[in-house]
């Protein structure tokens, strides 16, 4: 990617090829927003809360499959620079994963019932505040207990480029995309086709009637903090595993662009955090041919835009205030 | 208007007094966190004028502060300047020199944020509640990241080498012009019809308060003093970098003005108070229990707890003043 970029004229053809270049990694961008994303519509979807806690169990996802990995003695070891560690075998990756997945899970839920089920009553403004607290608790702790600087995450799979006829991509970037294909589609069935989906959709249609109608109000928050948690650890492995470094503020920004991307493609709606991320992906890894540091205010500038021009989003639905 | 002039002598015949004392009796570690009370008032007052009057919530004060912060410091400071073409720096003495010249610079650094306070004002008019939050915070950031792109005030390193301009007398005659001018603004029409906005809009609306337009000067007033307070922090400092008003920044002000009751004057002044003391005050556990950073994580337990246990705040939309005294007190009437 450097090398093509080192070799793009403006007005050649190598500039055409630099930026399909971006768009191909905007596209594994913008699929780990997406991921993050549908954490953030689901529940806003149906406690219409901005759970700014979402970002910080993203970071702890990367952590909660860092800390199994170092145990089982898969990571190098700044004591010892010439400890060379074991290839990690591809069940291994699995399990790492799962865990991660379900620690968040469980964190997830963890965070609804302690944190929001006591202020579910109480005005939106008052969520909002504890969100960001919880956000504080997660990042804080975090710095405490993991210490601030980077550390380096395992080599779950070695990294290595392929060819894709106009782009190359790492082969890391090509799993994050399919995984993140795979994830999306099979929480869209299960939101579509279960039974358990059909409740969460009820949930976040009128909450009073659904309870009325049996469906357990409660049970279906917490799976939704759990989805949406289980969404964002494994976002938070897979960037982990690109990046090769993990950090307790990594979710800071993550957190706020995947929010971004959940508002563009209309919060609510899970296509939509799919379509928003992707776009809002590609949209900075493009901008970032240009500039890299002015990247980093593109999501701020869409958001805006989006929200004045449509703020119900791309594909959100819009609703009228009643008198 | 005689009224306004005499508390205008009285706050700084008052700062001058306080001033005076401080340098002569207190030691200099608390003399600057009264400095950072002081600037950490302006900032929960005038907050409060949007967030708590008219109910329309901003997280993007930190981005006011940044202006009005940079903007005084580039009439008040030595610039270093890189000639891109001669490749050479060329260094530019201040516009505005001695301590009399700050006070312009403040005041233009204020009016550079109230204008953008305008221009934030006016798009976000239609969006409410969450959406707004978020709006504001977002350009909070874009200012935060265009900052970090200006070369010529540091980019990302930062402007060193501030005047030593902000002293106690400034900063606490600011404090008591902005607590001054917040409570004849409550009492003013104006103020009604913020409160009139936050409790109902449309209901507002029909009534024929002049939202959009009230709104806008809400933000407008705000900005201003977050300005002022963002030239004086920058010259308390005495460095300036863009991370100095990151969004952290913002969140700490609004935590400021809820956990001393959203809408109410005072709760702000003791917020604002509370949470530049407690901080101070933890550094000392922080250092004898052997736990750094257990300090923020303190400060976001009671965050938590504050909001599940008392939403409200401390005061609620209460006003601390004699009478509440008089009543609390024991013997007192009821």
């Amino acid at each position: 990617m450097l090398e093509l970029l080192a070799t793009a004229e403006p007005g050649g053809t190598s500039l055409a090829q630099a930026l399909l270049q971006q768009v191909a990694n905007g596209i594994a961008k913008g699929s780990v927003y997406a991921l993050i994303a549908v954490g953030y519509t689901m529940v806003y979807g149906v406690l219409q809360l901005i759970n700014f806690a979402h970002g910080e169990v993203y970071m702890l996802g990367a952590y909660f499959s860092y800390y199994p990995a170092k145990w089982m003695g898969y990571t190098t070891d700044p004591e010892d620079p010439t400890f060379v560690p074991a290839k990690v075998p591809l069940y291994v990756v699995g399990f790492l994963f799962v865990c991660s997945m379900a620690c968040c899970a469980f964190l997830g839920m963890l965070i609804e019932r302690f944190a929001y089920r006591p202020l579910r009553n109480s005005s939106r403004l008052a969520a909002l505040i504890t969100a960001i607290g919880v956000s504080l608790l997660l990042q804080n702790g975090g710095i405490m207990l993991f210490k601030a600087d980077p550390r380096g995450f395992p080599t779950l799979i070695e990294q290595s480029s392929v060819d894709l006829g106009l782009v190359a991509l790492t082969n890391t970037k090509i799993i994050i995309v399919v995984v993140a294909a795979v994830m999306m589609t099979g929480l869209h069935l299960f939101v579509q086709k279960t039974r358990p989906g059909a409740a969460m959709r009820a949930c976040s249609f009128d909450m009073r009637t659904a309870r009325l109608m049996g469906v357990n109000v409660d049970g279906t928050i917490g799976l939704t903090f759990a989805i949406g948690s289980i969404m964002a650890a494994v976002a938070g492995v897979l960037v982990a595993m690109d990046q090769p470094t993990i950090d307790p503020l990594m979710g800071l920004m993550a957190g706020l662009k995947a929010f971004v991307a959940a508002v563009l493609g209309g919060i609510g709606s899970i296509p939509g955090a799919a379509l928003g991320g992707l776009l809002l992906g590609v949209t900075e890894s493009v901008v970032g041919t240009f500039s890299t540091t002015y990247a980093e205010a593109v999501a701020f500038v869409l958001l805006i835009l989006v929200l004045l021009v449509k703020p119900s989003g791309l594909l959100g639905k819009s609703g009228r205030e009643k008198v | 208007m005689h009224r306004t002039l005499l508390l205008l002598v009285v706050g700084v015949s008052l700062a001058f007094g306080v001033d005076w004392f401080l340098g002569e009796f207190i030691e200099e570690y608390v003399v600057r966190i009264i400095n950072l009370c002081g600037i950490a008032i302006i900032l929960a007052v005038s907050l409060n004028v949007i967030n708590g009057l008219c109910g329309q919530f901003s997280l993007g004060h930190a981005g006011f502060m940044a202006i009005g912060a940079y903007v005084s410091a580039y009439f008040t400071t030595t610039l270093r300047v890189l000639n891109t073409e001669t490749g050479e720096t060329v260094v530019r003495a201040p516009l505005f020199d001695g301590a009399w010249g700050f006070v312009p610079a403040l005041l233009i650094g204020g009016m550079a944020a109230a204008a953008a306070g305008l221009v934030v004002g006016v798009p976000t008019l239609r969006l409410k509640g969450d959406y707004l939050a978020i709006a504001t915070l977002g350009f909070g950031e874009i200012v935060i990241i265009m900052l970090t792109n200006f070369e010529s005030v540091g980019a990302a390193r930062g402007l060193p080498g501030l005047p030593n301009y902000a002293s106690s007398f400034w900063i606490l005659t600011f404090a008591w012009i902005c607590v001054v001018s917040s409570v004849f603004l409550q009492r003013s029409t104006f103020g009604r019809a913020l409160v009139a906005i936050r409790e109902n809009e449309l209901a507002a609306e029909v009534m024929g308060i002049r939202v959009a337009r009230l709104k806008v000067m809400a933000f407008i007033y705000g900005a201003f003093f977050a300005g002022l307070a963002g030239g004086l922090l920058g010259h308390l400092l005495r460095t300036i970098s863009p991370s100095t008003f990151g969004f952290m920044k913002s969140i700490e002000v609004v935590v400021m003005l809820v956990l001393g009751g959203l809408g109410s004057l005072t709760g702000a002044i003791v917020g604002a108070i509370v949470l530049t003391v407690l901080p101070e005050a933890l550094r000392d556990v922080e250092q004898q229990a052997k736990l750094p950073g257990i300090r923020m994580v303190v400060y976001a337990l009671v965050l938590i707890l504050l909001m599940i246990f008392r939403p409200q705040g401390i005061f609620g939309q209460r006003e601390l003043s004699l009478k509440l005294l008089r009543r609390l007190l024991p013997g007192g009437r009821k």
